[in-house]
């Protein structure tokens, strides 16, 4: 087995926001294929650093596939062309000798770009503080057990809350649309009891904010389900469909 | 009445009057197929449906009003929709790769709906408003088909229609809310078969029609 690759790499630079941005190829020789795609990067950082060059602004923080900070399209595939992973943990022995990598970042008029490969995805904040959270008075915790959780939906409620918030869906969407995102929040809280007192407003407002922030509709193209890398299923957001209805239709919430 | 219009205008509203047009054009079309496939039997027995169609007088046109208004809705809301999605990417990739998730049917809705609609405002023309004083709705039928022109067109616009239905059908349903994992396959396995069978059902008409 081939213990170290060449790529050449095509990656987006751009600046600052207000700059054009363009393509700047790199070849890379000798990269481990044990590396993560990151350290890739980290190594073509430290080269260009050494050169006198600025480096390849990239998002990153736990690289452990857990925060959601990372996040590249690479040849056209948001975290790349590996199934349920993050771009951190996505390693270098899934390319062959030779490969051309076009990296760029997400694109979403809801995600301007910093720099580089960084994208401002203050959009989804925005979204999270429209509803995507539940009302509770401080003092000692409760019992635990006094709000019995059927197993079922614990686990349908974990697999929603499992969203890192990367962009990734909104990067993969031929249509740029957060809808996973917002379901995958509004899903994860409307599971549980904790969440139902305010399940009406929140359905409303985070649909009303995410409408308003440059986002396109979905479709049902289903790009989001499989380039997500918690792989969250869009039966999510049929549910926030159904509650956005309850909500608006059968609610006093307006 | 703020809360119905901040319904009908927001992101999921609109995309739940696609699915309920939409839907009503998948039973329209389920009707418009039966109808049709009589066709087979002959000119008289096609006639004699049409004659009996019409005499339902007022209440076909109720029908036809709807239809219209479905039309107006589903076509207006797409293009509004169809809009605001170009506009929410910008700036495009390089390189564009489709994932697993993309269909032909998904990927071409906006663009497979516009043919359709094109090819709705001919066949109304066609057939819905031509002169039936002296010609019988079979022999304008028969008529049209003598023409390779007037076949391909039908044919390609039957191939759009089914492409648009293999999406459609089910996203309609996913959009309603009606996703589960017992039921998911069935509805998209429903959705495919009613694809094929309205586009090979209405394709094979132009064909079978140059034989008799």
């Amino acid at each position: 087995m081939k213990k170290s690759i060449h790529v050449t790499l095509k990656v987006w630079r751009q600046a600052s926001g207000g700059d054009k941005g363009r393509f700047e190829t790199y070849p890379l020789k000798d990269i481990s294929t044990d590396m993560s795609f990151l350290e890739m990067l980290d190594v073509l950082n430290e080269a260009l650093t050494h050169s006198g060059k600025e480096p390849i602004a990239f998002d990153h923080d736990c690289r452990e596939g857990i925060c959601g900070m990372c996040g590249a399209v690479v040849n056209g595939r948001p975290h790349g062309p590996e199934k349920g992973t993050t771009l951190c943990q996505l390693h270098m022995r899934h390319f062959s000798d030779g490969d051309v990598l076009v990296i760029e970042p997400w694109r979403s008029r809801a995600f301007p770009v910093i720099k580089d490969l960084v994208v401002d995805r203050g959009a989804l904040d925005q979204i999270i503080i429209a509803g995507g959270y539940i009302s509770v008075n401080t003092g000692s915790a409760p019992e635990a057990n006094s709000i019995p959780v059927p197993q079922g939906a614990a686990d349908k409620a974990m697999d929603a809350a499992a969203c890192i918030g990367c962009g990734a869906c909104v990067a993969a969407c031929p249509n740029g649309s957060a809808m996973l995102f917002a379901a995958a929040k509004v899903s994860h809280l409307a599971l549980l009891p904790q969440g139902r007192p305010e399940a009406a407003r929140r359905a409303i407002r985070m649909v009303e904010k995410m409408d308003g922030l440059g986002f396109g509709n979905c479709s049902n193209i289903t790009e989001c389900e499989a380039e997500c890398p918690k792989e969250i299923s869009i039966a999510h957001i049929a549910r926030l469909n159904r509650e956005f209805f309850r909500a608006q239709l059968a609610s006093d919430e307006k | 009445m703020l809360w119905l219009f901040r319904f009908f205008t927001a992101s999921i509203g609109r995309k739940f009057l696609m699915a309920l047009t939409g839907l009503g054009f998948i039973l329209f079309l389920g009707t418009h197929l039966a109808g049709n496939l009589l066709l087979y039997r002959g000119g008289n027995a096609f006639n004699a449906y049409a004659a009996r169609l019409h005499a339902f007088g007022g209440l076909l046109m109720v029908f036809e009003f709807g239809l219209l208004v479905f039309a107006l809705i589903h076509v207006l809301f797409g293009l509004w929709l169809f809009y605001e999605n170009y506009r929410a990417r910008p700036i495009g990739y390089r390189v564009r790769k489709s994932g697993p998730g993309q269909t032909w049917g998904s990927a071409t809705m906006p663009y497979t709906g516009l043919l359709i609609l094109a090819f709705v405002v001919y066949h109304l023309i066609r057939f819905h408003f031509a002169d039936k004083t002296s010609v019988t709705i079979y022999e304008i039928v028969k008529n049209a088909f003598q023409s390779p022109l007037e076949i391909a067109i039908y044919m390609v616009a039957m191939a759009a229609v089914a492409l648009h239905i293999s999406h459609g059908f089910w996203s309609a349903f996913q959009t309603l809310g009606a996703n589960h994992p017992k039921y998911m396959p069935l509805i998209r396995g429903l959705g495919l078969i009613f694809s094929v069978v309205v586009g090979i059902g209405f394709g094979f008409i132009p064909i079978y029609m140059t034989l008799v």
